[in-house]
């Protein structure tokens, strides 16, 4: 995944919570007969058929088609579009989340296609011309007569020819692109390697020699092309899992006409003025001013604070934030470029850059490889000439000096670690979303991470309940299960945890920033803060509190933190003995990170840090030499997240996180972050072994191809013995335990 | 080396058969969905009507 462009940032800017369904009723035009749905837990053979079953029983469906591989369904209708809500609702109730994608933005994979396409046509080609070839050879040594080793020349001639035309395209687009760029890449001395081997084995055939490279030629294209294709298989399924995330974001907002008529509108159908109904749980698709009524709102997202903020009419709320308790009506100030989520996309766009700059490690040393390269053959094409050489001859040893060093270590064996490690990280539920989020994992020397919600469960919970007596806790929940605010719902867990079940208590009336009233025969019971009931102690509590009290009884308090994830302490010391210090950066409050940052024995923390103070930070860390790892879920860590050297984030994160991050990690574990950086540097000890590998083979052999001494048949060898080495070296990745 | 003049037309006919057949299936789409082709063929839905509800319960189920 590159970077979040504008348009994208603009679906972005969409927020999650709005149901996607409905978005699709407001058909856009362009879409045709078909739909695509995305499928988030399709997982298995039994899944596919499940969703193809349920959907193929509708009556409005003519064919349902799963993909296991994109997780997506293509749905085509008996006549016009089948109704979205009616496929989403059908698969519901076969228990599966599915969403719609606007299939506009749906690409195929053309480029893979191609690949494969000239993968088959040099592997046959390559598969007829060593036949012909291995014959040749043997009869070099026997009694092949004159006559049928040229017929045998020139049939290879006829089959590699328009086989190298074709399959060699990929390369050939490549290498003169960099060359009209003024540059050298990999495929420079590749596309010269294989034009200059066919033409002179063609005027070799044509002159009725004994040598010929046809095979050499077709076989390097279609090792080459494995390669090429696997690298390929990364990146598309890096961007499939990135549009996958991306286009789920496209949503709504329910609009209240002059008329008071609602209706919903796309977010792209959202003008500044208009008035929108926000009902409790969902997310803001905009930004605006509370026009109507009184609410908390859920800012984690964005501020990494851990408790709601309260809004009245008249206050500022921001597109990406929640509304947790009465239904706002909100006047939007501005829509997607203007929002403040697009602000935080352009801050993320900007601090890209940098790591849009980052060269793969092939590409770096294809750049001191193929000068190299070239001029190796140069030298061995006019020290021939100088030696009294006839020019056909020096021109075929330098041929055979570019067939020879064929970059397949590069090209073939970085491909397959990629591979390997991209599915053994999947396996683990760690999606990675950009094919050189490996490499630049692997150099990572410093962590920094978020609290809420990275370290921290991001869910509250009630602390030191002991004391607290079943009664009391089962009086407070009863409440508590009115609200949505977060810690009356972690009152409700506690209470579910510990008595079993909670029911409602009836007459509660919720009063936005301070607590819920409920009016008992005996007078009033309170729940919230402590200057709703009259307790001000003058200080401010270091953890989040409720307070319960009931008429003619001493006021209870009820406590609760962000609970660390179980094995966060675990985690960030095994980081520290793989030479990765780790450091706080948060948005919560002082206090909060400090006790954090102790629990965890982090020295170095800072708290109330922005997005642009936490990408002051990176930036300060990048210049001091680190290169850091960001881990983190909000909103405001997202510029921070595409700012690092490399960044990971939990599945729960914010979608514009998610989007920026180069990992996404499930379950409630850190220790993904460290199976990740485990299988990165593990990746990169293979990929360097290879090149070693890759040294010491040429050292051998271009003083061989330089004294002329290579014949098609070391060649052919040589060059399949080398990549058969390297790729069985990079399949041990495969194999290598846990180090855990 | 008569036996040449069949022998080699014959080799490459059945190469470009198969070379024919790989870039058939890739144009009719058999290359999209590896993952899900290897689930397909555990799953029989030639017969038109559903199957017994057992079977379904012994699917997994997210």
């Amino acid at each position: 995944m590159g970077q979040v462009t504008t348009a994208e940032a603009k679906l972005v800017a969409g927020g999650g919570a709005a149901k996607g369904e409905d978005r699709a009723t407001t058909a856009l035009p362009g879409e045709g007969k078909e739909v695509v749905l995305f499928v988030e837990n399709m997982r298995c053979g039994g899944c596919l058929r499940g969703i193809e079953r349920a959907l193929n029983a509708l009556p409005s469906v003519a064919t349902a088609r799963a993909n296991l591989t994109t997780k997506r369904v293509r749905v085509t209708g008996k006549a016009g579009t089948p109704s979205t809500e009616a496929l989403v609702a059908a698969l519901a109730e076969a228990g599966y989340t599915a969403r719609p994608f606007d299939t506009r933005l749906i690409e195929t994979d053309e480029e893979g296609r191609r690949l494969l396409r000239a993968l088959g046509v040099s592997g046959f080609a390559a598969a007829n011309v060593m036949l012909l070839s291995v014959a040749v050879w043997a009869g070099l040594a026997s009694d092949m007569d004159y006559a049928t080793r040229g017929l045998f020349h020139w049939i290879s001639a006829l089959i590699a020819m328009p086989a190298v035309a074709y399959a060699g395209q990929p390369f050939f687009t490549s290498a003169l692109q960099a060359i009209r760029h003024r540059r050298l890449n990999m495929d420079v001395p590749i596309s010269l390697a294989v034009i200059l081997a066919t033409s002179v084995s063609l005027y070799q055939t044509v002159r009725g020699a004994d040598d010929v490279y046809f095979d050499a030629s077709v076989t390097l294209l279609f090792f080459l092309l494995i390669g090429r294709y696997l690298d390929h298989l990364v990146r598309a399924k890096a961007r499939d899992a990135a549009q996958n995330l991306l286009l789920l974001r496209a949503t709504g907002a329910t609009v209240v006409g002059a008329d008071g008529s609602l209706q919903f509108l796309p977010v792209e159908r959202i003008a500044a003025g208009m008035t929108v109904l926000v009902a409790a749980g969902e997310q803001l698709p905009v930004d605006g001013v509370v026009a109507e009524g009184q609410s908390s709102m859920d800012t984690a997202l964005i501020t990494g604070e851990s408790l709601p903020a309260t809004v009245t009419p008249g206050d500022k709320v921001f597109a990406g934030t929640v509304n947790l308790a009465e239904p706002l009506r909100i006047q939007v100030t501005q829509v997607g470029e203007g929002t403040l989520l697009a602000e935080i996309a352009r801050i993320m766009e900007a601090a890209e850059q940098n790591r849009s700059r980052y060269v793969r490690m092939a590409d770096r040393a294809a750049r001191y490889y193929s000068p190299g390269v070239h001029l190796l053959a140069l030298i061995a094409f006019v020290g021939w000439i100088v030696a009294g050489a006839a020019w056909q001859d020096a021109l075929m040893i330098a041929a055979a000096v570019l067939i020879i060093t064929c970059p397949c270590a590069l090209a073939l064996a970085v491909p397959v670690v990629q591979v390997v490690a991209a599915s053994r990280l999947l396996r683990q539920g760690i999606l990675m979303k950009s094919a050189d989020a490996l490499e630049r994992l692997a150099e990572i020397d410093c962590a920094v991470f978020d609290k809420t919600g990275t370290l921290t469960r991001g869910e509250l919970q009630l602390i030191d309940d002991q004391d607290l007596n079943d009664s009391e806790l089962a009086a407070a929940a009863a409440m508590a299960a009115n609200s949505k605010h977060p810690l009356a719902r972690a009152l409700v867990r506690a209470a579910q945890q510990r008595l079993g079940s909670v029911t409602a208590a009836t007459d509660v009336v919720e009063l936005p920033g301070r607590g819920l009233s409920r009016s008992l025969p005996e007078g009033e019971a309170r729940l919230g803060s402590a200057a709703w009931l009259g307790l001000d102690q003058g200080r401010e509590s270091d953890s989040p509190e409720l307070w319960f009290a009931r008429p003619g009884q001493p006021p209870i308090r009820f406590a609760f933190e962000d609970a660390l994830r179980d094995d966060a302490t675990q985690a960030l010391q095994d980081l520290a003995k793989r030479g990765v210090p780790a450091e706080i950066l948060s948005g919560d409050r002082f206090g909060a990170v400090r006790s954090a940052a102790t629990a965890l024995s982090v020295e170095r923390f800072a708290a109330e840090q922005g997005p642009a103070a936490k990408i002051a930070r990176l930036e300060c860390l990048e210049k001091e030499g680190r290169l850091p790892l960001m881990v983190g879920d909000g909103l405001n860590d997202a510029p921070a997240l595409a700012a690092a050297h490399a960044s990971m984030s939990p599945s729960s994160a914010a979608d514009i996180s998610q989007t920026a991050a180069d990992f996404i990690f499930q379950g409630s574990h850190l220790s993904p972050v460290l199976e990740a950086l485990d299988v990165a540097r593990r990746s990169r000890a293979l990929a360097v072994q290879n090149f070693i590998l890759a040294g010491v083979y040429n050292v051998v052999a271009i003083p061989l191809a330089m004294a002329g001494y290579v014949t098609p048949l070391i060649a052919a060898l040589a060059m399949s013995s080398s990549s058969i080495v390297v790729t069985l070296n990079a399949l041990r990745l495969r194999s290598s335990r846990d180090p855990s | 080396m008569e036996a040449l003049i069949y022998l080699i037309p014959a080799a490459l006919f059945l190469g470009l058969l198969g070379l024919g057949a790989f870039l058939w299936a890739l144009k009719s789409g058999q290359f999209e969905d590896l993952q899900g082709a290897a689930e397909r063929i555990l799953y029989d839905d030639d017969d038109e009507e559903p199957a017994p509800k057992q079977k379904d319960d012994a699917d997994h189920k997210p």
